[in-house]
């Protein structure tokens, strides 16, 4: 495997520990007016996030920073050429990040972090399927790698229905980790109702969003089903869900729907990540020599060489302490130890 | 130009709570050591402050961080492409080394104090504080890059890495590093000096408000009064390496010995200084010697000049800043040695009002350091002007610079209310702390804790 891919592989690593990490409290948050109705409960959505928040988010920084080292071309491709997307994910975690320090201290405005909780949560989890499915789907782009469509042409169908579908994922794994963390009353039920509610609906999404693969993006589709190492996902990804299915009829478990939930993230991130290889963006309408491929958006060797030694070492570390953390803050947790 | 006034508002911006946020980690570190070593409820109570104030300002500061990494790939595609290759590497590594251990740790100290042992408690606080120096590391690292690039060759049309440690130790990587990490430490010695200065005042919360006072006083003092040497090690290494910054800051129009050193003065039409000014300094400075020839504005023609005006004037101000730092510093711990501090209201009131000082003077630097780096975003590589997105419209621009600005307005709003909420309420009372904590063991009998 040659060093690009390796990268490839790493970048794609980052990425989707980015959406199983930070893709349960952004669904939490997604689902936070709509489960939690007395100032109590919610305050127990926010507490079940309120350690691990920050420390997640900084998995889309460090992805983001590995793809602009590792990929330059890709990263001044896709952030200048989805510019606006780009910024409203970002004025949403803005506003999501300082809503959750700010809301406990500031009674008086409660109304307006919530507000600000709710569309900080919603953009990134709409927005990031929205970029994926225009990166499956191929975008328009000139030589230098600059993207020569507009605004709405992101808007195209298949990268809404891709989004809709991340979703509805995010949802479900957001009520999966609140089952999780909730003690058995009225939140936990609610929670476990929009859970079936919203899983049900992201498998009619996935479906139909394979279907229109298989349609209109048959490169992705051949790619995955012409590959082992596609056909290992997809296993995954069916074993993965049937498990889910089968723990959302009995009671308890609800760790292990949990894992599951991120399992099934991991698969779909994978078959997304085996579809495209080896392109990172492919050109659609325009030269497929222009399309931003492993090797052609790379950096050079030396720098892929030193920042794979950071990455052996940093990422251990970090999962080392990420794990001491989880741990330290595991078990249900009540009103009253909620803030600080 | 417009991407430069929304990266200029955002990092601006940006650097207005992390110098706070570095300064109070310090003081974190320190409060909680003590707590760590006395287990007395007032000194908790004092760390619980510190770590309340640092969470507001840190949130904040990540928040509009986030909108600094992403900058470069939607405004400055060009840049990320041309630099990439290096540039990159110090940011992923920041995420992985920096950001990781602070935001980490950081829930450990907000929800842990009740979950976690005294002991990994204190040690979390010093990885909160590693990581914020990690941090700031990794992104001189980047910025230095920009300034004396070394360890490269340009290949294609690109900077491709040669030789990694000659990138990331580049000539103004240790200056520069020193010298911001000192003014951060001086920031948050005066933010504490302010809060403490105010409570002394009101005569609330004696206890930390003494204790925190002396502590920001003598580091204070030790920070300020290294400065000057630290910035003429910086000095030294500009004016060998960015000559026309140097040039610049003084206004230096052409290669001469004598080269006068300026105390303050104003950037003429014409080109001319006027001011006062000490003979023959800059060469004195540079050189050790007013034989010393240094190097003008004329060595490179006008159009690899940066603005003078702005550079000159926030080059001077924040060196006269950092000499009001000592002197202020200086007075306040000589009258607490004779005891005269605390009856003196116009010293406590004078150190309240000093806080936004040493951000402004940060900020000063930073904007000399940069704008007199123009009209190149990497020195003699590339051009700002070669380094914007080539597909992102003025329209674009407005629209999201109009965004930030009502979003970072109400931000701002919203910090400075906790802010100084968290401050009004002052640490938790150790009477009522003792009250809760007795009505709590009544509530759970002794062995059936959780």
């Amino acid at each position: 495997m040659s060093l690009e891919s390796v990268w490839f592989v790493l970048v794609a690593f980052l990425l989707t520990g980015y959406v199983v990490l930070d893709g349960f409290d952004l669904g939490a948050g997604v689902l936070y007016p709509f489960v939690a109705r007395t100032e109590d409960e919610k305050r127990v959505v926010r507490a079940s996030i309120g350690p691990v928040w920050d420390g997640n988010e900084v998995w889309l920084v460090t992805g983001a920073g590995a793809v602009f080292a590792a990929f330059p071309l890709v990263y001044a491709m896709t952030f200048s050429g989805f510019y606006l997307a780009i910024m409203l994910v970002l004025f949403g975690l803005i506003l999501r990040a300082v809503s959750l320090e700010f809301r406990h201290r500031d009674s008086s405005w409660s109304a307006v972090w919530d507000g600000a909780f709710l569309l900080g949560s919603f953009l990134p989890s709409l927005l990031v399927g929205v970029a994926l499915g225009n990166v499956i789907r191929g975008v328009p782009m000139n030589a230098n790698g600059d993207y020569t469509g507009t605004f709405l042409e992101l808007l195209n169908p298949y990268a809404l229905l891709v989004g809709v579908t991340g979703l509805f994922l995010i949802m479900t794994h957001g009520a999966a980790w609140l089952l999780v963390k909730t003690e058995a009353g009225a939140l936990h039920d609610r929670v476990a109702r929009w859970r079936r509610v919203t899983f049900w609906v992201c498998v009619v999404l996935a479906v139909i969003t394979s279907a229109a693969t298989i349609a209109g993006v048959s490169r992705a589709s051949d790619n995955v089903l012409g590959r082992p190492v596609g056909w290992l996902f997809l296993v995954v990804l069916a074993a993965a869900l049937l498990y889910t299915i089968w723990q959302m009829m009995k009671e308890g478990g609800e760790l292990s729907a949990f894992l599951a939930s991120a399992v099934t993230i991991v698969a779909l991130a994978g078959i997304a990540a085996v579809g495209n290889y080896p392109d990172i963006v492919p050109a659609r309408g325009t030269p497929a020599e222009t399309s931003l491929t492993v090797t052609s958006a790379a950096s050079g060797p030396l720098t892929l060489k030193v920042m794979l030694v950071i990455a052996l070492i940093g990422v251990p570390l970090v999962l080392l302490y990420t794990a001491l953390v989880y741990r330290t803050f595991r078990g249900k947790v009540r009103p009253a130890d909620a803030e600080y | 130009m417009l991407s430069r006034i929304q990266f200029a508002f955002t990092v601006g911006y940006h650097f207005l709570f992390v110098p706070i946020s570095i300064g109070l980690a310090v003081m974190v570190v320190y409060t909680e050591r003590r707590y760590f070593k006395s287990r007395i409820p007032a000194d908790r109570a004092a760390s619980m402050f510190w770590i309340k104030l640092f969470t507001a300002t840190f949130a904040i500061g990540v928040a509009t961080g986030l909108t600094m990494e992403f900058a470069f790939g939607t405004n400055w595609a060009n840049y990320s492409r041309f630099v990439g290759d290096i540039f990159g590497a110090p940011l992923a590594a920041e995420g992985l080394f920096a950001f990781f251990l602070e935001s980490t740790f950081l829930g450990v100290l907000l929800f842990g104090r009740k979950k976690v042992s005294p002991r990994f408690y204190y040690i979390s606080t010093w990885l909160v504080l590693i990581g914020t120096f990690l941090s700031a590391l990794w992104i001189l690292i980047a910025n230095s890059w920009q300034q004396t690039p070394a360890g490269y060759e340009v290949v294609a049309g690109r900077a491709v890495l040669t030789d990694f440690w000659a990138a990331a130790l580049n000539p103004s990587t240790a200056p520069r590093y020193v010298h911001t990490v000192t003014g951060a430490v001086i920031t948050g010695c005066f933010v504490v000096a302010s809060i403490s200065a105010w409570y002394l005042l009101k005569k609330r919360h004696l206890h930390m408000a003494r204790q925190s006072l002396v502590a920001a006083l003598v580091i204070g003092l030790l920070a300020s009064a290294a400065m000057p040497f630290i910035g003429h090690w910086h000095a030294l290494q500009v004016a060998e390496y960015q000559p026309v910054k140097m040039a610049a800051f003084e206004n230096l129009t052409e290669t001469r010995t004598n080269a006068p050193l300026y105390l303050f003065g104003w950037v003429n039409g014409d080109g001319g200084t006027t001011g006062v000014s000490i003979p023959s300094g800059l060469s004195l400075m540079l050189g050790m010697s007013p034989g010393h020839e240094v190097k003008g504005l004329d060595i490179v023609p006008p159009s690899d000049r940066p603005p003078l005006q702005i550079t000159f004037q926030s080059y001077h101000l924040m060196i006269a800043l950092s000499f009001l730092f000592i002197g202020v510093m200086l007075l306040a711990l000589v009258m607490h040695f004779l005891k005269r501090l605390e009856g003196s209201r116009w010293m406590l009131w004078l150190l309240v009002v000093c806080f936004p000082l040493p951000i402004l003077a940060m900020n000063m630097g930073w904007t000399a350091t940069e704008v007199g780096r123009q009209p190149w975003v990497v020195q003699g590589l590339l051009r700002t002007s070669d380094g914007v997105s080539p597909v992102v419209s003025a329209g674009e621009i407005w629209t999201t610079l109009g965004l930030f600005g009502l979003i970072y307005l109400i931000l701002f709003i919203a910090w400075l209310r906790i802010f100084l909420g968290i401050i009004r309420t002052g640490p938790e009372d150790v009477a009522d702390m003792l009250q809760a904590e007795t009505a709590a063991g009544q509530a759970v009998p002794a062995g059936a804790g959780r």
